[in-house]
């Protein structure tokens, strides 16, 4: 024993008793009421909030894209003007990208890795919750020069010289640029959190080859965040400067480059592609295997593969430029670089197929959507390597040819999976599952959509109907692909519909489902449903990758979950050595605070301030973002910062 | 394997155990990154077709006053190091002394930069090279302001007694941001001062 302040304390092993418990809840516990919402730093209520709020984007993605198919439908059609339709695809597209399929595998990796590493919160807290209320922010601003009829207008990557001041003056791209600086903020700072948490906080004897692939896939997307944001946040500022302080980066006519642009958006966009895909296909090597009632086949190889993938992924990005007139052999090698990639990729493909092969498979919801996500992304790969060959993309750039290509990779690699985990982790977030029935209606609604609306985007892009047009001839050829397009997004979106529906009616009518339902070997399935606010009562010591499936797996029972140290002096943590997980620290974790939102809010200022180019609003939102870091660094005797009075 | 044995463990924020230290270095690789991009915007727009004597503007630029500040930003982080060291061995006068003699060596810095952007012939929408100028050179001071600003307080509360010989996380992490300032700025001295010199551009 010691006391609050002391160096140094040897914590007792005991067991998990309902005393322990009960003191445990009081300490970790968020506030109740509005200060309390406002104020927690609990992984599990941020990741909801993540998810729901991505899903919010999701759906409003959504329903600019069938306002536009509208418009598409056919020939000649003029519900939207040219102006409109060029902001609702350019939303579509950031909305889409940026705002919900990052933020939504934040969301699930918010909520799952402190259980998945047997710990008790993220490493970083606080910071976890200024990621959050950033992205809220940051959303809001980008939203809100649509709602005024200024929304974005030059496509989602937002090509000089379209986005430079000369032919687009007006707030549009500003309003873009800044939001998307202040959402880089979040992104970064929840990318050092993941890797914090990965490297301090796993539970002893949770060795790297022991970590769940969903576990592998955040933090190699992470890892790539860190180097791949300043990209784009740095492209975004210098875009703003440009069209506000007249720099000459991206203007041709003084000496700019606007391939610079190209560049810099692209080193940052396709890293990007595969940090908002890695973690989602983690969500199926984990899920996946559950239904198929066996461990994962080629584990090691599939984390290995995760890897290299993204390691690949920083060295392609010229593969969004080959028509651009570089020179050759930089088009040889960033092909060649593109379609190696492939590798990786169909690693992960034979790893799935093996394991429903030779397993027992389960025909329930989640493993109908994980195992369409193997044929979607099989499809989406297929086309991309196609287009990875320079004299294709010459043919194809531009086309619908391409647009097909992303959205089977994108919505089959992160909405289908996203779908499934939805369906698979939905009883450990609220205690009951989700409805089977209505499931399978919105699985094969969705399934049969997709394909039926985004399958024939192939062919009228071999037939040559170009991106981003808002209307096109009677002539062209072009009108029944495009109404069966048409038809296949809103059935899509129907079933879209139904699965939050689903979700919607399963939170208060599903049945109760226990703390495994799915009999799930990983450690999250060993709390209850939901779990607790701490977590773990005790900190669990691990034996194996499948923590609850030992005694089948191995003939017997070796990690512990129910004894272990007992951390209970304030809200505590236990920190491990990065590769062993030998513990070497008992770390003090924050509690219930509004400073991150303050922060947040102080920084949605000074970008609302720059849109604005009000500079008192600017100067005051730097005085108000010093105050509040300040604030949160001040040396805390609860947080173990400061020294005891006696020591010299 | 069986459950955790019985260890002696140190509680709180210790070190480089401390998980804001982690943080700060991955900070560090991310801020890194930013200005390994901005330096590729330097480099790739100083090989773009450009007329003579505008890139650099006015031919490449003078040594004296930058090797000076590049020294002055050095001894700033032989003075913050002195004071980490002092602190591991307990003394509470050296970590102040060392932290504030280099908050004071990071304000000189910024007085003397601060000339060298009065005294140039042109400004920030003058070309391509005089936006590089002043907007690397500019994130670079935003950093410093930062960085002295984080050693003001450090300073600050390490002469209310904050900080022991056991307990000095705070200290190291804001170091590890001041020694990465100043490593930046070697990069961005050698980018604008060195390779004009070297016949890049120009």
């Amino acid at each position: 024993m010691s006391d609050a302040a002391g160096y140094e304390r040897e914590p007792a092993i005991a067991a998990d008793t309902p005393a322990l418990r009960a003191a445990l809840a009081e300490k970790w516990e968020t506030a109740p009421g509005l200060y309390g919402w406002l104020a927690t730093v609990d992984h599990k209520k941020i990741g909801i909030r993540y998810i729901v709020t991505a899903f919010i984007f999701l759906a409003a993605g959504g329903v600019e894209a069938l306002v536009f198919r509208l418009q598409l439908s056919w020939s000649n059609l003029h519900l939207l003007t040219p102006e409109q339709y060029d902001q609702f695809f350019t939303m579509h597209g950031m909305t889409m990208i940026f705002l919900y399929a990052g933020p939504v595998l934040s969301g699930f990796s918010n909520y799952l890795w402190p259980l998945l590493l047997g710990a008790r919160d993220m490493a970083l807290p606080r910071l976890n919750a200024l990621s959050y209320w950033i992205y809220l922010f940051a959303g809001i601003v980008l939203y809100s020069g649509f709602a005024f009829g200024f929304g974005p207008n030059a496509g989602w990557f937002n090509y000089v010289p379209l986005a430079a001041r000369a032919y687009n003056d007006g707030p549009n791209i500003d309003i873009y640029a800044l939001g998307m600086v202040l959402l880089g903020i979040s992104t970064t700072v929840g990318a050092i959190n993941f890797i914090v948490t990965f490297l301090r906080l796993r539970a002893p004897g949770m060795s790297i080859d022991r970590v769940p692939i969903l576990v592998w896939g955040t933090l190699t997307a992470s890892a790539a965040n860190i180097f791949a944001i300043p990209a784009v946040s740095l492209a975004f500022l210098l875009l703003w400067m440009d069209r506000n302080l007249g720099t000459h980066f991206f203007d041709v006519g003084t000496g700019g480059s606007a391939l610079l642009w190209q560049h810099l958006f692209w080193m940052f966009g396709h890293p990007w592609v595969y940090a908002i895909v890695l973690p989602a296909m983690g969500m199926v090597s984990d899920g996946l295997p559950v239904f198929c009632r066996r461990p994962l086949v080629g584990y090691s190889a599939v984390a290995l593969a995760t890897v290299a993938t993204m390691v690949l992924g920083f060295g392609v990005w010229v593969h969004h430029m080959f028509a651009t007139g570089l020179p050759g052999v930089s088009l040889a090698f960033f092909s060649a670089a593109s379609l190696i990639i492939a590798l990786p990729s169909a690693v992960g493909v034979f790893a799935w197929l093996a394991t429903i092969w030779t397993g027992r498979p389960q025909f329930t919801v989640p493993f109908l959507f994980f195992a369409s996500f193997i044929l979607l992304f099989t499809i989406g790969g297929v086309s991309g390597f196609m287009t990875g060959a320079v004299p294709v993309d010459w043919q194809l750039t531009d086309t619908y040819f391409v647009v097909a290509h992303l959205h089977y990779v994108l919505i089959g690699i992160n909405v289908f999976p996203v779908a499934g985990a939805t369906h698979f982790w939905f009883p450990k977030f609220t205690g009951r599952m989700m409805d089977e029935r209505l499931g399978r209606w919105s699985f094969w609604t969705m399934l049969g959509g997709f394909n039926l609306g985004f399958f024939p985007m192939h062919i009228s892009g071999l037939l040559g109907m170009p991106r981003r047009i808002y209307t096109y001839g009677d002539g062209m050829g072009w009108d029944w692909l495009n109404l069966i397009t048409t038809a296949g997004s809103f059935l899509f979106g129907i079933g879209v519909f139904l699965f939050f529906y689903n979700v919607v009616v399963s939170r208060k009518r599903g049945a109760l489902a226990g703390d495994n339902p799915w009999d799930a070997p990983t450690l999250e399935w060993a709390t209850s449903s939901p779990p607790p606010p701490y977590n773990f009562a005790v900190i669990p010591t691990v034996a194996s990758r499948h923590p609850l499936w030992e005694d089948r797996l191995q003939g017997a029972q070796r990690s512990v979950v129910a004894r272990g140290p007992v951390l209970g002096e304030g809200r505590e943590a236990l920190g491990t050595t990065p590769l062993d997980t030998e513990p070497n620290i008992i770390l003090k974790m924050p509690g219930d605070t509004l400073v991150p939102l303050v922060l947040a809010l102080a920084m949605a200022l000074l970008t609302v301030g720059l849109i604005l180019l009000n500079w008192p609003v600017v100067a005051l939102g730097v005085a108000l973002i010093a105050a509040a870091i300040l604030t949160w660094l001040w040396p805390r005797e609860a947080l173990g910062e400061t020294a005891e009075s006696a020591d010299g | 394997m069986a459950e955790m044995l019985p260890q002696r463990l140190p509680v709180g924020a210790m070190d480089t155990r401390a998980s804001g230290w982690w943080a700060m270095i991955f900070t560090v690789f991310t801020e890194a990154s930013l200005f390994a991009y901005l330096l590729f915007s330097y480099f790739y727009l100083a090989v773009q077709p450009h007329a003579p004597g505008t890139f650099p503007e006015g031919g490449a630029p003078a040594l004296s006053l930058a090797a000076l500040n590049t020294a002055i930003l050095l001894a700033s982080s032989v003075a913050v190091g002195w004071a980490q060291l002092g602190i591991e061995r307990g003394s509470r006068k050296r970590l102040v002394a060392g932290l504030g003699i280099g908050a004071v060596l990071g304000v000189i810095f910024l007085a003397i930069q601060g000339f060298e952007w009065a005294a140039k012939p042109f400004g920030l929408s003058s070309t391509p090279y005089s936006s590089l100028y002043f907007v690397v050179t500019g994130f670079h001071m935003v950093h410093v302001v930062v960085g002295v600003l984080m050693l003001l307080a450090l300073t600050f509360w390490s002469a209310r007694g904050a900080f022991g010989r056991r307990r000095f996380a705070h200290i190291h992490i804001g170091a590890l941001y001041w020694h990465f300032v100043d490593a930046v700025w070697l990069v961005v001295f050698f980018t604008f001062y060195l390779t004009p010199q070297m016949g890049l551009a120009a």
